[in-house]
């Protein structure tokens, strides 16, 4: 019964979007280095797209373009809240659209990820 | 008052600044019941030193704020049946404050990150000045309308997780005020409230977590009156501040 | 400890980042159809000023949005103050910038 007080829907937004915004930045120094490759030639930067092939790293992948999608329309909602005159329907519809928005992109992505 | 025979079982923290624990008593339960008629029980009829506060009794003043299962609530406004999981209630003091003995806080630090937000009205004019009357209807007054009735009874500052990492900052009630003030045509401090909110301790630290409008007992929302801080904030700035 | 700078930073950068965020995703949904190779990555972005635009923006954006951030989650949640604060917040922002318009440069350049 400790953290009862947050049982709700705006914590839980909150903590997505900390909790995706951490994880983008432990993972983009590693995809900024693997990019960086490319300075050592072709070769090099093939040998790191083969890390890309395992179904692990497709699986990673969709777990990242999830956290940046959410951490993204998460944040866009966090400034659509504080700048935008909204009453509190029109932010529900927003959380609702966004969540379509999503949806949609996640969907796109898969299509593009299947062999 | 019809009396049951079943007994609830209720964690009460004891203990003060150093620290404590969770001290258990069994409390008759009754029909109509609230969690301040279980801690004025126990105070009454079984531990005459357990402490704790309490005025109205009927959800005015903002006393007898504590956490109950984990949530900040009016004790006085909260009924046991309502709150009770398995029998068990957890009564400890306010989150986010310094405790003095058992179930009182030190309310000090709340009501100085009060007036460190500018939340004290701004004078205009003096007495010899003819009054002035103020438009009921206006959006700004509505606005401030919105926010007044706070009572300071410091629930959302206890369900505020940002308050509880960041020492500094003013937290819900005092930026609410600061808004309400804002807001007010009377108040003639709009500036120097943009500057006290844009500090440290600001509106800014807000993460919009919304437990202090989820739990305040008024209905207020102080999330709401926040990002009205930040925009106004914003505006000024792109005005040259 | 978020002053208004430091919040219309993290904002400012947000909304710079937004479009460019729907770009690389939808750069990427088209890059990985039929898997993806250096030579393919390469062959369009080397010598490409728009994409070193592109990605430097997105870089230099990313860095400074990311520093503060992380200084949020340090100072709420780690309880790191002061110089030690500015330090990490820097130090990510270098830290970022420099692998990230470091990998820039490497597949514009």
């Amino acid at each position: 019964m400790m953290h009862r007080h947050r049982n709700q829907l705006l914590w839980l937004a909150y903590a997505l979007h900390r909790f995706s915004g951490l994880t983008l930045t432990l993972f983009l120094p590693l995809h900024f280095l693997m990019l960086g490759q490319a300075l050592n030639g072709v070769e090099a930067l093939d040998a790191g797209l083969r890390w890309t092939d395992s179904l692990f790293f497709k699986i990673a992948e969709y777990g990242l373009v999830f956290l940046l999608t959410i951490h993204m329309f998460g944040g866009l909602r966090l400034m659509a809240l504080e700048w935008l005159p909204w009453s509190g329907r029109q932010k529900s519809l927003a959380a609702g659209a966004v969540a379509a928005a999503f949806a949609v992109a996640t969907g796109f992505f898969l299509t593009a990820v299947s062999p | 008052m019809s009396v049951t025979t079943h007994q609830l079982e209720v964690s009460i923290w004891r203990g003060g600044a150093g620290g404590g624990e969770f001290e258990r008593f069994g409390v008759p339960a009754q029909v109509n019941q609230t969690v301040l008629d279980v801690v004025s029980w126990v105070q009454q009829n079984t531990d005459p030193t357990l402490t704790y506060r309490y005025a109205c009794r009927v959800g005015m003043c903002g006393s007898c704020a504590m956490m109950v299962n984990g949530e900040p609530r009016w004790t006085c406004r909260t009924h046991v049946s309502k709150v009770t999981k398995d029998n068990r209630l957890e009564i400890a003091p306010l989150r986010n404050l310094p405790v003095i003995k058992d179930l009182v806080t030190d309310m000090d630090p709340f009501f100085d990150k009060w007036v460190a937000a500018e939340s004290v009205h701004h004078p205009s004019m003096t007495r010899r000045d003819p009054i002035k009357p103020v438009a009921t209807d206006s959006l700004a007054r509505l606005v401030a309308n919105d926010g007044i009735e706070c009572i300071n009874c410091a629930v959302c500052y206890s369900a505020c997780d940002t308050v509880a990492g960041n020492d500094a900052y003013f937290g819900p009630a005092a930026l609410n005020r600061a808004w309400t003030l804002y807001n007010d045509e009377k108040d003639a401090g709009q500036q120097d409230i943009l500057d006290a909110v844009s500090g440290e301790g600001g509106c800014h630290n807000c993460h919009s977590q919304g437990g202090c409008s989820h739990y305040c007992p008024n209905e207020l929302n102080p999330m709401d009156a926040i990002a009205g801080l930040k925009r106004a904030t914003v505006k000024n700035w792109l005005r040259g501040k | 400890m978020l002053t208004f700078r430091l919040y219309m930073l993290q904002r400012i950068t947000a909304l710079i980042m937004a479009p460019l965020v729907i770009g690389h995703i939808a750069v990427m949904i088209f890059a990985v159809q039929g898997g993806l190779s250096a030579a393919e990555i390469l062959g369009r972005t080397q010598g490409s000023l728009w994409w070193a635009i592109f990605y430097g923006t997105f870089a230099l954006a990313v860095s400074i949005h990311a520093a503060i951030g992380l200084r949020t989650i340090a100072f709420e949640m780690a309880a790191l103050k002061d110089g030690a604060l500015d330090f990490l917040s820097w130090a990510v922002f270098v830290l970022f910038a420099a692998l990230g318009l470091g990998a820039v440069f490497a597949v514009t350049a």
